[in-house]
């Protein structure tokens, strides 16, 4: 089982409820957040165009953020879902450093915290609280091993990207462009 | 009420319900086995659910309100059953935590006192401040009559104080969701179809294939099921036609974006009529079988050619004769867009007119794609007796103009306030509810002589917002997520209600307004209107006339109902009586022409900015609303301060640069309080600026929000009147920038 | 134009708008493991080529500074660290592909060294030290006659020490400045300058003075070189890489890197080194403190500067 999240640029509006709903449903503190959204504009008027993208960890395959972590508080569960255990984290900050996506903060408490996929959701079949949220529905989730999941679907039909491919990570967030 | 203490105890009891409010306590106890669908699991905490309908704009999305065991709301989420959001918030529901959080709430009745020559607010009990409100309304009705107490309201809150009002003999209860918002349109579409368009808009845009956006910017304006459709709809691959002189979000995802210049509008809609009469593009029998005055519309619109329209709008011909090109080709599914906050220029209905005709040539009206009959599903008045009649109303404040308007006008009940010979019949005192109109009102002179002449104003709110500084007496309530409301019964394609009911105990000593109005209604002799003692006593009796039950609803928090108006689209050449004098659908307005207005629309030109002005351009950020939810916690995280957006070329011109804090002055040498940070950006044209409305509080007790960013009203300070409905056009405005602090240059 | 901005408002702290989860608290505790690295490597190798006598201060005196140097080093990690009651669980696992990991293991082990190394030689800098247990005296005495035995762990700990400070830093690719292999050999030669900085400011011998005063024009040498490589070989890569290279070429940091660290930190000090070889009469305590400083003020600028270059936005 493959876990990733396919986002469609095409429909995002760029509201960040995926950003709130994820603050509330995971208790992240005001101030700090899992997710994140960003707008690119480029041309000029009236020739433009924009892209929007929510952003989070992207759960990488090749995860250096796991790679660096002294004290595997940063660790791989089924589904190649990236997660950190705060009591075992010291907070060194080795993995924030690592992350090419900045996508790690250091939640208050002193631990490092980030996206967790919902992991206390998807075991139970739901989908992520942003994903849940979106009101464009266009966030997609599932099993990239399984050809006939909404994601698997969602990139087979669309041209799409990651992020960053040049750090060489194999991200698990793709866009659909 | 409960202490905090009192319900610590009760859970570690172990009672399930123990962390409710008390008012949920006999409810929970009922269900409180596992099988209650409404306690639920998530990796952090054992949660209940409350079912409850949102109240930060009014799309009014039902959803489940989230407790932990301590009884503190920590999330909410959309209602699956729900037609307006299909179980998806919008980021302000989602946020809507944050109303209840906010640790800047009011949590005490205020009392303004005279302290010397200093005016301060004092706490107060809760029968203090209420008696003192029932001794000035009695005072009021005494001297003056009821009818020279007006209520000004939008929301819930409104509609118990507006009942409330009525049944003390004042029908001057007004909203600013009329004439500063959709006042215009509902008559334009009126006048048209017999029929207002009404919220939500029946506007069947899942199924469309093609969307036309006259500066309506759905994706910024997050009106939820109408944002989540025109996702669908772009799946199935609609096409989108967007006028906008601003690249909005949802023109980056159009087909067409005319580009247009502002204040032009009309005439692109006239010449898209011509396009699609000239063509002969439209629905020829539906046009045939339903409307009247084809043969005086195509005469009036004969000269008004795309090369015409170019002139005036800077559209090219050609995009203006291929977009009307797309909309006939998918007509009859195709939607012009009423638009909502549609108070622009003064010919707003003249506007909305043209936008309604439009469609009556594409044949969308009653038509699958276009726009479908709406039903909601009509709930029973609890008895009462009757409302007593008042002398006079709002409409004879209006001194005869603005004859089409349906609803009162705020602008003219504010006028009505001042003192003034013109005045027939005079506004001595006001009850505010749910709408802070220092952000709200254009003219903000005219709105603080008004609040000066009158003798007393109480303002009925959750947060310490500018209008509270001008009241006389505060009245704390607690927010929609702690309280009883109406049902909600708006209209959608089957008929749907929905429940609030309060998820936590008040925080502080907050009241719901159902109990404000009993409380007053009670020390007015007007008791006999309140016959119960909670307001779910009111609710539960209007259920079982339909057919269900509080606790019913409780569990499930929104149900559905049978169609019975019948089919939701026209069918195939079915015969249908329109609402209009003619029984038709008006191209030729009767009613307009009638009232001495012009029946067809006409475009007139409008002012420019001069010289090193720009004009003021405004909208909706998709994380906020209006004014309220600046200070909100969760939502002010997403988005802090608004910023004004120039095109790099003025910004060039100027020397200013992305990032940098300006000062803005308008027309009439209006200056913002506070700076705005410049956002440098192709998305806007060089002859205006943009910025997002509801920032710029001045209240210090906003401790998140004051400060931040500057209030587009503020430099509202020019208003052109629909002389048809009395709206407050807004978009007449031009400024200019300050490098440098106005203050320091003042003290030098 | 182009325009590129978060419109969800991310401000979080220490991330946005710049990256600054390490403070002054890293770059010391590189700075002290390198130092340490290169005491340690200078006592050992004099030790195995067997120049004891002539090499008083770098097989003696200094390395008693060591132990300090990496106790103080880790606490400044210690300090670094947000999550602190959790400190123990560094040693709870092993994990190699961790720099950090292996860091903390890497001190483990050369601590207790250099703590052998210096007992072994505590009688004779403090003649009335008293062992009270029988058996650590014969332990010392084991120590003295095998200090070779002992020397060559302590000599490739003290390699890896030195690589690892700059390691640390070049595991993180997400870091364009970082992520280039240079760093661990940089950094090494570097820590060894400054080791050698400082036995020199000890040592009283001119003899063992001017065998050092070589060793670190040398190293100085090298690390020039590997400098140069370091910015000649970002420049050839990537956009990001590039413009983690500005920022020492115009940018941030150029003043700061190249009148600290190259011109003061490096070049001035071989040349008053030089003028040293020929005769001249440098009083050496401005020498060593120009390296060290230098050599501190290297790492503060590579843990800002690189937090400072990300691959996004
Ligand atoms: N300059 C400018 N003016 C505008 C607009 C614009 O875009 N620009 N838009 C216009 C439009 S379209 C509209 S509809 C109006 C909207 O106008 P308003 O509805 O007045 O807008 P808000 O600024 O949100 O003010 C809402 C007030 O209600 C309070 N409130 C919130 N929840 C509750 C509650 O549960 N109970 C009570 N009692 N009070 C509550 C808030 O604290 C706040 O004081 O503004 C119009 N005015
Ligand atoms: N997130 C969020 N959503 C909301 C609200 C909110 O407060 N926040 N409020 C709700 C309410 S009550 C209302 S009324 C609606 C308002 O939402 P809409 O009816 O969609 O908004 P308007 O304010 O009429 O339109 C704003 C757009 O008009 C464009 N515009 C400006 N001048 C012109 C012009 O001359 N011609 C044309 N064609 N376009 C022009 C602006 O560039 C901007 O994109 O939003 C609703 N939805
Ligand atoms: S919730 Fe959906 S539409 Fe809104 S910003 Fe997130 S991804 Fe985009
Ligand atoms: S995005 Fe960052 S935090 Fe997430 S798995 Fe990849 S490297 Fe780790
Ligand atoms: S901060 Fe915590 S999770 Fe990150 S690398 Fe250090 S110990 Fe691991
Ligand atoms: S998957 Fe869950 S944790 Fe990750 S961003 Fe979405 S809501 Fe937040
Ligand atoms: S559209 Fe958003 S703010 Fe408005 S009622 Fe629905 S959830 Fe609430
Ligand atoms: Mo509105």
């Amino acid at each position: 089982m493959r876990y990733a999240m396919a986002i469609d640029t095409r429909k995002c509006v760029g509201c960040s409820d995926c950003v709130v709903a994820c603050q509330t449903e995971n208790n992240v503190p005001i101030g700090y957040c899992r997710d994140w959204v960003t707008e690119t504009v480029d041309g000029s008027y009236p020739n433009v165009e924009i892209e929007l993208r929510s952003e989070r960890c992207n759960h990488c395959d090749n995860s250096p953020c796991v790679r660096c972590c002294p004290t595997g508080a940063s660790h791989i569960v089924e589904g190649g879902v990236v997660l950190v255990t705060p009591h075992k984290c010291i907070g060194c900050g080795a993995c924030i450093e690592s992350c090419p996506y900045d996508a790690r903060y250091s939640h208050p408490e002193g631990y490092v915290d980030k996206c967790t996929f919902c992991n206390h959701r998807i075991t139970k079949g739901e989908k992520p609280a942003c994903v849940a949220v979106c009101p464009t529905k266009c966030m997609y989730f599932g099993d990239l091993d399984d050809p006939n999941s909404e994601i698997s679907n969602a990139l087979k039909n669309r041209k799409h990207k990651v992020l960053a491919p040049e750090a060489g990570t194999n991200p698990h967030i793709f866009y659909l462009v | 009420m409960k202490t905090r203490r009192d319900f610590i105890k009760i859970s570690a009891m172990g009672t399930v319900g123990a962390a409710l409010s008390g008012t949920m306590l006999s409810m929970a106890r009922g269900n409180a086995s596992t099988a209650d669908p409404n306690l639920a699991h998530d990796g952090f905490a054992r949660l209940k659910r409350t079912p409850t309908y949102c109240e930060i704009c009014f799309w009014m999305c039902a959803g489940w309100a989230y407790t932990d065991e301590n009884g503190k709301i920590v999330k909410i989420t959309g209602n699956e059953n729900d037609p307006h959001c299909n179980g998806r918030l919008c980021p302000r529901g989602t946020g809507g935590v944050g109303m209840y959080s906010d640790s800047d709430r009011l949590k005490k009745p205020l009392i303004r006192v005279t302290d010397g020559d200093k005016q301060t607010f004092r706490e107060a009990s809760w029968e203090e401040a209420l008696d003192l409100v029932a001794g000035k309304m009695k005072e009021i009705k005494e001297k003056y009559g009821p009818e020279s107490f007006a209520l000004f309201n939008h929301g819930s809150a409104g509609h118990h104080l507006g009942y409330l009002l009525q049944a003390y003999g004042s029908t001057n209860i007004v909203a600013p969701s009329y004439a500063q918002c959709r006042g215009p349109r509902e008559v334009g579409f009126q006048a048209t179809f017999g029929s207002g368009v009404g919220s939500p808009e029946p506007t069947d845009i899942r199924d469309t294939n093609c969307l036309v956006l006259i500066g309506s910017h759905l994706g910024e304006n997050m009106h939820n099921s109408q944002v989540q459709e025109m996702s669908d709809a772009i799946d199935k691959g609609v096409t989108i036609i967007t006028v906008d002189p601003r690249f909005s979000t949802v023109a980056s995802k159009s087909k067409f974006w005319l580009p247009i210049k502002p204040a032009t509008d009309l005439a692109l809609l006239l010449a898209w009529i011509n396009v699609i009469i000239t063509e002969k593009l439209y629905d020829r029998d539906y046009v045939e079988k339903y409307t009247t005055g084809l043969d005086q519309l195509a005469k009036h619109v004969e000269n008004m050619t795309p090369e015409w329209a170019y002139g005036i709008t800077t559209i090219k011909p050609d995009l203006i004769r291929k977009s009307a090109r797309a909309m006939a080709e998918a007509a009859p599914s195709v939607i012009i867009h009423p638009g909502r906050h549609v108070t622009w220029y003064g010919d707003d209905t003249q506007r909305s007119r043209a936008m309604a005709i439009l469609n009556g040539l594409l044949g969308s009206w009653g038509r699958r794609g276009g726009f479908y009959f709406k039903e909601s599903k009509s709930i029973p008045e609890h008895p009462h007796p009757p409302f007593p009649k008042p002398a006079w109303s709002w409409k004879e404040t209006l001194n005869g103009k603005y004859p089409l308007a349906g609803l009162a006008v705020s602008n003219a009940l504010i006028d009505a306030s001042i003192p003034s010979p013109e005045n027939t019949h005079q506004i001595k005192a006001w009850l505010v509810a749910g709408t802070n109109l220092p952000l709200t009102m254009p003219q903000k002179d005219t709105l603080l002589k008004a609040m000066q002449s009158i003798e007393f104003m109480a303002v009925v709110d959750t947060m310490p917002m500018e209008i509270t500084g001008y009241a006389d007496v505060i009245l704390p309530e607690c927010t929609y997520l702690e309280r009883y409301d109406e049902l909600r019964a708006s209209p959608n394609r089957e008929p749907f209600i929905a429940l609030r009911m309060p998820a936590a105990e008040p925080v502080g000593d907050t009241k719901p307004a159902w109990w404000i109005s009993k409380q007053l209604g009670e020390r007015l002799g007007l008791g006999a209107y309140f016959d119960y003692e909670d307001f779910s006593e009111v609710i539960d009796w209007q259920l079982k006339q339909v057919g269900s039950s509080l606790e019913e609803m409780q569990k499930i928090g929104v149900k559905k109902f049978e169609r019975k108006s019948g089919p939701l689209y026209l069918a195939d050449g079915a015969d249908y009586t329109f609402h209009t004098s003619s029984g038709k659908i008006e191209f030729y307005s009767t009613e307009l022409a009638a009232a001495g207005f012009d029946p067809m629309p006409v475009y007139t030109p409008h002012p420019e900015p001069p010289e090193s002005f720009y004009r003021l351009n405004y909208g909706r950020a998709p994380m906020h609303t209006f004014s309220r939810t600046a200070n909100n916690p969760n939502l002010h995280d997403l988005k802090k301060e608004n910023d004004v957006w120039i095109n790099p070329k003025v910004a060039k011109l100027w020397g200013i640069k992305a990032g940098q804090y300006i000062w803005l002055k308008n027309q009439d040498g209006v200056i913002s309080d506070f700076p705005v940070m410049v956002r440098v950006t192709e998305r806007i044209r060089w002859d205006s600026v943009y910025m997002v409305h509801g920032f710029g509080h001045t209240d210090k007790k906003l401790s998140r929000a004051y400060g931040r960013g500057a209030s587009d009203s503020d430099l509202i300070t020019k208003v052109q009147i629909d002389p048809i409905m009395g709206g407050t056009g807004m978009r007449g405005n031009f400024v200019t920038f300050l490098t440098e602090d106005p203050q320091k240059e003042a003290k030098s | 134009m182009k325009e590129e901005l978060f419109i969800s408002g991310r401000e979080i702290p220490n991330i946005d708008p710049y990256l600054h989860i390490w403070h002054w608290q890293i770059p010391i505790y590189l700075f002290l493991g390198g130092l340490a690295a290169g005491i340690l490597f200078f006592a050992g190798l004099y030790t195995i080529l067997g120049k004891e006598k002539e090499m008083q201060a770098t097989v003696k005196w200094a390395p008693f500074i060591v132990p300090f140097a990496l106790v103080l080093g880790l606490f400044m990690l210690f300090l670094d660290l947000k999550h602190k009651l959790y400190f123990w669980q560094l040693y709870t696992t092993i994990r190699l592909e961790s720099p950090m990991g292996w860091g903390a293991w890497v001190l483990m082990i050369i601590t207790p060294i250099s703590l052998v190394w210096c007992a072994s030689y505590i009688r004779e800098v403090f003649p009335k030290w008293d062992w009270k247990f029988e058996f650590l005296r014969k332990f010392e005495l084991w120590v003295i006659d095998n200090r070779k035995i002992v020397a060559w762990p302590m000599v490739i700990y003290a390699v890896i020490l030195g690589i690892y400070t700059g390691i640390l830093l070049s595991a993180f690719n997400a870091r364009p400045l970082w992520n280039t292999a240079i760093l661990g050999p940089l950094f090494l030669v570097s820590g060894m300058s400054t080791g050698v900085a400082t036995i020199m400011w000890i040592s009283k011998s001119h003899e063992e003075r001017k065998i050092l005063g070589r060793i670190d024009l040398l190293l100085i040498a090298i690390e020039l070189f590997f400098i140069t490589h370091m910015i000649m070989g970002a420049l050839a890569g990537s956009q990001v890489m590039i413009q983690a290279a500005q920022l020492f070429l115009g940018g941030e940091f150029t003043v700061s890197f190249w009148a600290f660290v190259i011109v003061l930190g490096l070049i001035f000090p071989a040349i008053l080194e030089i003028l040293e070889l020929y005769g001249y009469k440098i009083p050496i305590a401005i020498t060593s403190f120009l390296i060290l400083l230098g050599g501190l003020i290297f790492r503060f600028i590579m843990v800002e500067a690189g937090q400072l270059t990300r691959y996004l936005y």
